[in-house]
């Protein structure tokens, strides 16, 4: 049994229960114990000076890439979890595009083994919608579950066929878990390597429409409403997007929408130079798409903040640019991109800002976490949320480098994070 | 060794009105040197120049293997079938592993747009870009200028339409930068699925119809057709195509004045261009060919260091 962990005059954030003020939150026996005023702790507990620190629920990352089992050279569970904790997240939800495809509970069962010999960052599994990723036959949503994962999606790969969607919101509502879609109508985006628009008419590059993205989008609401299932829409890129979920969530349709650091924070004019760290699906979009998103999660049209973390080889990224692969990592520079980005420049407060990191994960995908309930789960942040740091990608955690934002100047990180009442990460430097 | 055109040629975009010039104006006197009985002047004697081409390619190599020989220069030509190339070896490593023989300067040609800027930023030698992939084709778009220039006397208020795909084309957008930043009006034409996305931010106009832009240009540069864009879904057919955008001696009597008709090959016969026209009597095709060796010359020397001024004094020691 861990010892007790008081954490001593913080700012205390817990946007599940709207409440912002100095308080103690003392953890014991892997659970919130108790928030409030000058707690006298047990004998033998550690105690955190947290005055000028933020004291949180843990972040939560409901999209990222794991590449375990498969592709352990660009990351592994444990890297994973690792720079999730090193970036403030408790708790990440891995995303199915492994090899082996996580379509069955084998491969279910084992990234939790994984997650579990690593004992940092919590990893929920989701599942593949389809077997083998191939958009023809369900995969075994029933077992997927038993097993452990939260969710279903073919991510990467989007669900070309509405019929086989469809049949997979409608089954998926008897396990009450959510399909995540990456909206990507796939002939519409053959051969693309950036957004369609002035800047890859310049580089000669072909390029995704905004319209690619948003057929999907469209198609994904009108089959939420057919069949009352839960659609979760992956990485949403544009103003066009944002615009039919607000629509949706106006006629009470149970559509829930991500967005990513690099979609709020960048345009597509990153990809001048041929900046294959650029480079990702949906590509980044242009000024207006950029501000929609920011106004979308700040009017709540955007449930979640998720980093789609997608590490990749330098040697991959190192290519002509229709050659790279797509995506960026995202754990070790989101929660500062996000303060910087959103909070710093007046958009949301910091207690909104953890409300789409932390607590809306949480209540979408039907995870632990996300509040400073007493009795909940003792996964917590400690976040600084003035420090100023340098992106330097050769100090992450993760095992890969691929990020446009070296160099960056970010405000705000995590200082320690704590999972199961356990400290799994401090920062030391 | 800082140049007047830097370090690398990659793309017209990136240049200057004045080293536009400069090049036009430097390829002049190499003009006369291809005209002599010993068509060779030692303005690159002792540099080694690495042709690496990854696609195919007839007019380009040879122009520029005939511009290097011309200027003394030592080439080697390198494809990627029978090369490590086709073992799987990066384009980067190939050119570090070129460059470990001690060579002075690289002309690509590439399947991907932004090849030569690449290789550029990795490697010490001078890089030329003889075309990546849908991105730019700068000495094309230098030899037909100049092609325009000897015309025309000048390239300023002149008003030029680019005709056909321009969506796929590398000739296009190094013709549109370059005419743009010499004072030329450009104008494209063709159909609007074979147009770039918001290809006005350019600074072109859109013409739909080739009635119109005949009616309206000095010269036409009729670009190419590649045979898979009706089988990819851009257009329904070759046939159709020639009927509504060809360019046809029906079409062209109706222009109000003397056209200057360019192509920068190969050709489609009957497809983008009929016969009558591209050999006809406004077709200045072949004299565009013969200007490229000057041009590559022109870019080859300037690139490694020569003095404008030497090569205005006509080329020879």
């Amino acid at each position: 049994m861990s010892r007790p962990i008081l954490l001593k005059g913080g700012r205390v954030i817990d946007p599940s229960r709207r409440s912002d003020g100095t308080a103690d939150v003392l953890l014991q026996g892997g659970r919130i114990e108790a928030v409030g005023l000058n707690i006298l702790p047990p004998d033998g507990t550690q105690v955190v000076e947290c005055a000028g620190k933020v004291v949180a629920p843990g972040l939560i990352d409901v999209h990222v890439h794991l590449r375990e089992p498969g592709q352990e050279d660009l990351e592994t569970v444990a890297t994973g979890a690792m720079a999730a904790v090193a970036g403030g997240f408790t708790g990440i939800c891995a995303m199915p595009n492994t090899d082996p495809v996580c379509d069955n509970q084998g491969v279910v069962g084992f990234v939790i083994a994984q997650a579990q010999r690593a004992a940092k960052a919590r990893v929920y599994p989701i599942g593949a919608v389809s077997v083998g990723q191939k958009g023809q036959q369900l995969a075994e949503f029933g077992e997927l579950v038993g097993a452990g994962a939260v969710a279903v999606s073919d991510d990467g790969k989007p669900v070309a066929s509405s019929h086989l969607m469809r049949m997979a919101l409608e089954y998926a509502k008897t396990f009450g878990i959510p399909v995540a879609d990456h909206c990507e109508d796939p002939t519409l985006a053959a051969g693309g390597s950036m957004h369609e628009g002035i800047i890859s008419t310049r580089l000669g590059l072909k390029g995704i429409p905004a319209a690619a993205e948003e057929i999907m989008v469209a198609r994904d609401i009108l089959l939420a409403e057919l069949t009352g299932g839960h659609v979760h829409l992956c990485h949403m890129s544009t103003r066009g997007s944002v615009e039919l979920i607000r629509r949706a969530k106006d006629a009470g349709l149970r559509v829930t929408a991500e967005a990513c650091p690099h979609h709020f924070a960048l345009t597509h004019e990153s990809c001048l130079g041929y900046n294959t760290n650029a480079k990702m699906n949906p590509p980044l979009r242009e000024d207006l798409d950029r501000e929609a998103i920011r106004q979308g999660l700040k009017d709540g049209t955007i449930d979640v903040i998720a980093t789609d973390h997608a590490p990749h080889h330098y040697d991959a990224k190192e290519r002509e640019f229709d050659d790279a692969p797509n995506g960026i990592i995202g754990l070790e520079t989101a929660f500062g991109l996000a303060m910087a980005e959103l909070v710093n420049t007046g958009l949301l407060s910091l207690p909104d800002l953890l409300l789409r990191m932390s607590t809306t994960p949480a209540r979408t995908f039907n995870l632990p976490g996300g509040t400073l309930a007493t009795g909940a789960p003792a996964d917590v942040v400690v976040l600084d949320p003035a420090i100023q740091w340098v992106v330097q990608p050769e100090a992450f955690f993760s095992k890969s480098r691929n990020t446009p934002f070296a160099g960056r100047t970010l405000t705000g990180r995590a200082e320690l994070t704590i999972v199961r009442g356990q400290v799994a990460f401090q920062r030391t430097s | 060794m800082p140049t007047p055109l830097g370090k690398d040629l990659t793309a017209l975009e990136y240049l200057s009105a004045d080293q536009i010039r400069l090049i036009l104006d430097t390829a002049e006197p190499f003009k006369e040197v291809s005209e002599r009985q010993i068509k060779k002047v030692p303005a690159l004697r002792g540099k080694t120049i690495v042709n690496l081409f990854f696609e195919a390619s007839t007019r380009t190599r040879i122009s520029f293997e005939f511009a290097e020989k011309r200027l003394s220069a030592d080439t080697v030509n390198v494809a990627s079938s029978g090369s490590s190339v086709s073992k799987g070896e990066t384009l980067v490593d190939t050119a570090r592993n070129l460059e470990a023989m001690h060579i002075d300067m690289v002309v690509i040609r590439h399947h991907a747009s932004g090849s030569a800027e690449f290789l550029g930023k990795r490697i010490r030698s001078s890089v030329i870009n003889a075309g990546d992939g849908k991105h730019e084709h700068p000495t094309q778009g230098l030899l037909d200028i100049l092609t325009l220039r000897d015309k025309f006397g000048k390239i300023e208020g002149l008003k030029v339409a680019i005709c056909g795909d321009l969506l796929h084309s590398r000739v296009g957008r190094s013709n549109i930068h370059g005419l743009l930043k010499l004072g030329a009006e450009v104008a494209v034409c063709g159909p609007a699925s074979l147009l770039p996305r918001d290809v006005e931010s350019l600074g072109v106009t859109v013409i739909p119809h080739i009635e119109d832009a005949i009616q309206w240009a000095d010269a036409l540069n009729i670009l190419r057709l590649q045979l898979e864009r009706m089988t990819a879904g851009y257009i329904p057919s070759l046939r159709e195509y020639n009927r509504v955008f060809g360019l046809s001696t029906v079409r062209l009597d109706r222009a109000p004045k003397d056209l200057v008709i360019m192509h920068p090959g190969p050709m489609n016969r009957g497809v983008e261009i009929d016969s009558e026209v591209a050999d006809g009597p406004h077709s200045v095709i072949l004299p565009q060919v013969t200007n490229g060796v000057a041009v590559r010359m022109a870019v080859l020397y300037l690139l490694a260091g020569g003095a404008p001024d030497w090569a205005q004094a006509g080329g020879s020691e």
